[in-house]
């Protein structure tokens, strides 16, 4: 038999317990690094589980994101929890299964091939025994290597992967107690941190003793320019910090650039090779270049990042809905300067954040001011502008690229230039606390060289800015801009939004240039099977080329996401008047081995939604030194009479692994809008979100009047 | 600080607070009725709504002092007793949710859109729900949950 290819998650986590635990009679309980952030990640670890073990999926008890209790994976991103922590369950699952069921053996003296598995039970020959996984598991070494044992099931043996289980935890966050924000430890009280209106001003006064004079009650917890406020009541915690605000005088801060592309003149930064191949200087007939502006956006999740910490003798709990408690963790030691191992992080869901928002920052400021009143839980919740205005951004971008290209549709050379901020810098990752509290505290915690993905882990500025297309002179670089004010951190797809939009919008100037069909330009280019098919699936749902009429487009593009997970191809239809409206949505999608599909079409529904939102209308405003985008107001967001219609169609290929499906959907559906937008006004947009403004820039470059 | 007493989801409840408190902290952390979500806090996301004599309106926004006498019901009460509301077996049934954040907000407004209204079209469902926000997306399958149980049938493209 030959060994499974093994997960990046096993390096640290070998051992079958460091996955599976037995519990009572009748329990099977599965361990995660990976958590749930509205993907439907515990559903889908929960059914490869079950399925590699033969038990009922509602036996399974998932322990996620717990530092002391579960494996430590790395965080929950990159559309990773199934492509590597799915697989590392699969593993652990089926190497488990193979020692119990050979101590099943053992006991009944039967050969190993005549077992089988009901829901826990052990059968010999059909029939059931008294052996259950649960009577078995005391007699077993759980501490034996995975890898040693691993024997997943063939693809056709598996009953559970590839069906659409329900989600496990919908029903409780659409009508109870399901997230962070819920949770009401004995003996909570309630915290509030006074936001700064821009990061790195400092109080010069504070009337602190009117404060309390006003609120005798409260618990004022003072550090350099940290002002935190703690109540018994969460209404009394929220009007004290009001009054707070109003007690304190703040510095005058820089003024910012109020755009990237007026940031990139005052940077020093320089461009570095990401990859090269062939010469393209070489000649082509003929050449076109383009520039696109993505702008600064925010996560702006439903929920403001909520955090509750608790000290007892020196020891920190934290309960967090960030998508890397390990990291977390990490960072808290530093910032703390204590050992790490006084710390343990216990994942609670919040809402979707897509990315690095405020949900490590709040656990830093729960702990200072739990550290004020040990033995005591404290419960932090940021208001709405400080999610908007004091989280890391999704990064602005500039990406230029040129293309050289003979009369016969061949192109024969591309470069591509990635230009904008640190795609990721998560607490805790490259030895840099990177929580925000850190830099108002008396004694501040050295700030971090912004640092970037590697293109082996998918990249980061750079990601996806390697085109799928079999080119033969290529030339990759990024300029990662290190001297920037704004604080940025990871969103949905990393650089891979800017990159695709910019490399499948120049595909279709060149189809163009040289009146070829989009769909055909694409598929000449494409060695790769797969991609081609999602091409050519997503053109035929849509009934491409169409017939648009006025005002009307259809607009196409297409990624490997990272240039190794899912393939996506997506088709638009947009409707141009008084302003773009997108009306419907065809998507076709290559995971490989889709574990729910119902879920993975779900993920891409909504990557769709939110990328056509991005495109259309968001984008985050500076004003002086601040961010000016502190309300919804301010940054609307797609609404329901704003969606369009949407189709997925899977190409399930349930013999090849499963590939990362979260983000595929993100930066082929702005393109799409980029290409129908065209079509549809014979102008190409290149600076977003593509508003009637932006639209009206474009057609008249000097014009003044936008109204 | 004053004692209030109104109706939650059908049963008295009284509270000892300033009527100028927020409806949305009584419901959550006097009465620990946790399913109405804290959002923006500012009447905007209308993740907090809540019925108040069968009208949807925005826990954060509603002083404590003006519901008094008054009849809330919260999305605890679709899914109290042995009968689920058919709104939720339906978004259940559909999977219409991604986060799940912003569901409890939904699941009110149409609750009172089915209550007001006999077979409620497509175009007014979206109309009930067009200001609440939902950032993972999940739009078409929520609007298609409420449908189902609207009877409204599928309204062709």
């Amino acid at each position: 038999m030959t060994t499974p290819a093994s997960s990046p998650s096993l390096t640290d986590n070998p051992r079958c317990s460091d996955w599976i635990a037995f519990s009572g009679d009748a329990t099977l309980v599965l361990k995660s690094g990976k958590v749930e952030i509205g993907q439907g990640i515990a559903t889908a670890l929960v059914q490869i589980a079950a399925d590699e073990l033969d038990v009922d999926p509602a036996c399974v008890e998932l322990i996620s994101g717990h530092t002391a209790l579960g494996p430590i994976e790395a965080g929950t991103s990159s559309s990773l929890s199934i492509e590597t922590g799915g697989r590392a369950v699969r593993l652990a699952a089926s190497a488990t299964r193979a020692l119990l069921l050979a101590e099943a053996a053992k006991l009944l003296q039967a050969p190993k091939d005549a077992l089988a598995v009901e829901n826990g039970r052990i059968v010999v020959d059909g029939r059931a025994t008294d052996l259950t996984y649960w009577s078995l598991a005391p007699s077993i070494d759980m501490t034996a290597a995975v890898m040693d044992h691993a024997a997943p099931k063939a693809p056709a043996d598996r009953r559970l992967s590839g069906t659409s289980m329900p989600r496990i935890d919908l029903e409780l966050k659409a009508t109870g107690a399901g997230f962070i924000h819920d949770i009401d430890l004995p003996g909570m009280v309630h915290g509030r941190v006074l936001d700064p209106p821009a990061p790195g001003r400092r109080i010069e006064a504070f009337d602190e003793a009117a404060l309390q004079r006003r609120f005798p009650d409260v618990r004022i917890v003072r550090d350099g320019s940290f002002v935190g406020v703690i109540a018994a009541r969460e209404d009394i915690a929220v009007r004290a910090i009001e009054v707070a605000g109003r007690l304190v005088t703040w510095s005058q801060g820089m003024p910012v650039p109020a755009s990237l592309r007026e940031a990139i003149a005052v940077d020093s930064s320089q461009s570095e090779a990401v990859l090269s191949k062939g010469d393209v200087d070489a000649d082509g007939s003929r050449q076109i270049t383009t520039e696109i502006e993505r702008p600064y956006l925010a996560h702006a999740s439903m929920a403001p990042s909520c955090a509750i910490a608790i000290w007892r003798e020196g020891t920190l709990e934290f309960h967090s809905h960030s998508q890397a408690v390990h990291d977390l963790r990490l960072a808290l030691a530093m910032a703390f300067g204590i050992d790490a191992s006084r710390i343990v992080g216990i994942h609670a869901p919040g809402a979707g954040t897509y990315g690095h928002s405020g949900q490590d920052d709040v656990v830093y400021e729960a702990a200072i001011l739990a550290h004020a009143i040990p033995g005591t839980p404290v419960r932090v919740l940021w208001s709405r502008a400080a999610d908007f205005s004091l989280s890391p951004l999704g990064p602005g971008m500039i990406v230029r690229a040129a293309a050289k290209f003979n009369e016969d549709g061949r192109i024969t050379s591309l470069t591509v230039e990635s230009i904008g901020q640190s795609q990721v810098s998560r607490p805790g990752r490259g030895g840099t606390v990177n929580l925000i509290a850190a830099e108002r505290l008396a004694k501040p915690c050295a700030k971090g060289q912004p640092s970037d993905v590697p293109l082996a882990r998918g990249g980061g500025l750079e990601r996806n800015a390697v085109p799928i297309y079999a080119i033969p002179n290529l030339r990759v670089s990024k300029r990662m801009l290190r001297d920037l004010p704004y604080r940025t951190s990871a969103l949905r797809a990393l650089g891979g939004y800017a990159n695709i939009f910019v490399i499948e919008t120049l595909m279709d100037d060149i189809a163009a240039e040289i009146g070829i069909d989009p769909v055909a330009l694409r598929l000449a280019h494409l060695e790769d099977a797969r991609a081609a098919a999602v091409v050519t699936k997503a053109a035929e749902m849509a009934g491409w080329p169409g017939r648009p009429g006025q005002g009307e487009g259809f607009g196409i593009a297409v990624c490997q996401y990272k240039n190794r997970s899912a393939y996506c191809a997506v088709v638009v239809r947009v409707i141009c008047d008084e302003r773009v409206r997108v009306t419907h949505a065809w998507a076709a999608v290559d995971a490989g081995e889709a574990i729910n599909p119902n879920g993975v079409i779900n993920q891409i529904e909504g990557a769709i939604v939110q990328s056509t939102s991005w495109t259309l209308k968001e984008r985050v405003d500076f004003e002086d030194d601040a961010i000016a985008t502190r309300n919804w107001e301010r940054y609307p967001i797609l609404r329901f009479s704003e969606v369009p219609k949407i189709e997925v169609s899977l190409i399930v290929r349930t013999e090849l692994p499963a590939l990362g499906v979260g983000e595929a959907a993100t930066g082929p559906t702005a393109a799409a809008i980029g290409n129908a937008v065209r079509q549809a006004l014979g102008v190409r947009v290149r600076v977003l979100p593509i508003t009637r403004e932006a639209i009206l820039a474009a057609i008249d470059p000097g014009g003044s009047d936008m109204a | 600080m004053d004692a209030i007493e109104l109706r939650v989801n059908g049963k008295s409840a009284a509270v000892t607070v300033d009527p100028d408190t927020p409806l949305l902290y009584v419901l959550r952390n006097d009465l620990g009725l946790k399913g109405t979500r804290v959002g923006c806090a500012e009447g905007q996301c209308m993740g907090c709504t809540v019925l108040i004599d069968s009208r949807p309106q925005t826990a954060c926004t509603v002083p404590i002092g003006s519901v008094a006498g008054r009849d809330v019901e919260t999305v605890e009460s679709l899914v109290a007793g042995t009968v689920r509301h058919p709104l939720v077996d339906s978004f259940l049934r559909e999977q219409a949710g991604q986060c799940g954040y912003c569901l409890a907000g939904i699941l009110m407004r149409a609750k009172a859109l089915l209550d007001e209204r006999v077979r409620p079209t497509r175009d007014d469902i979206v109309a009930a729900i067009d200001d609440h926000l939902c950032r993972c997306g999940t739009h078409t399958r929520i609007v298609h949950a409420i449908e189902q149980v609207a009877g409204a049938g599928r309204v062709a493209p």
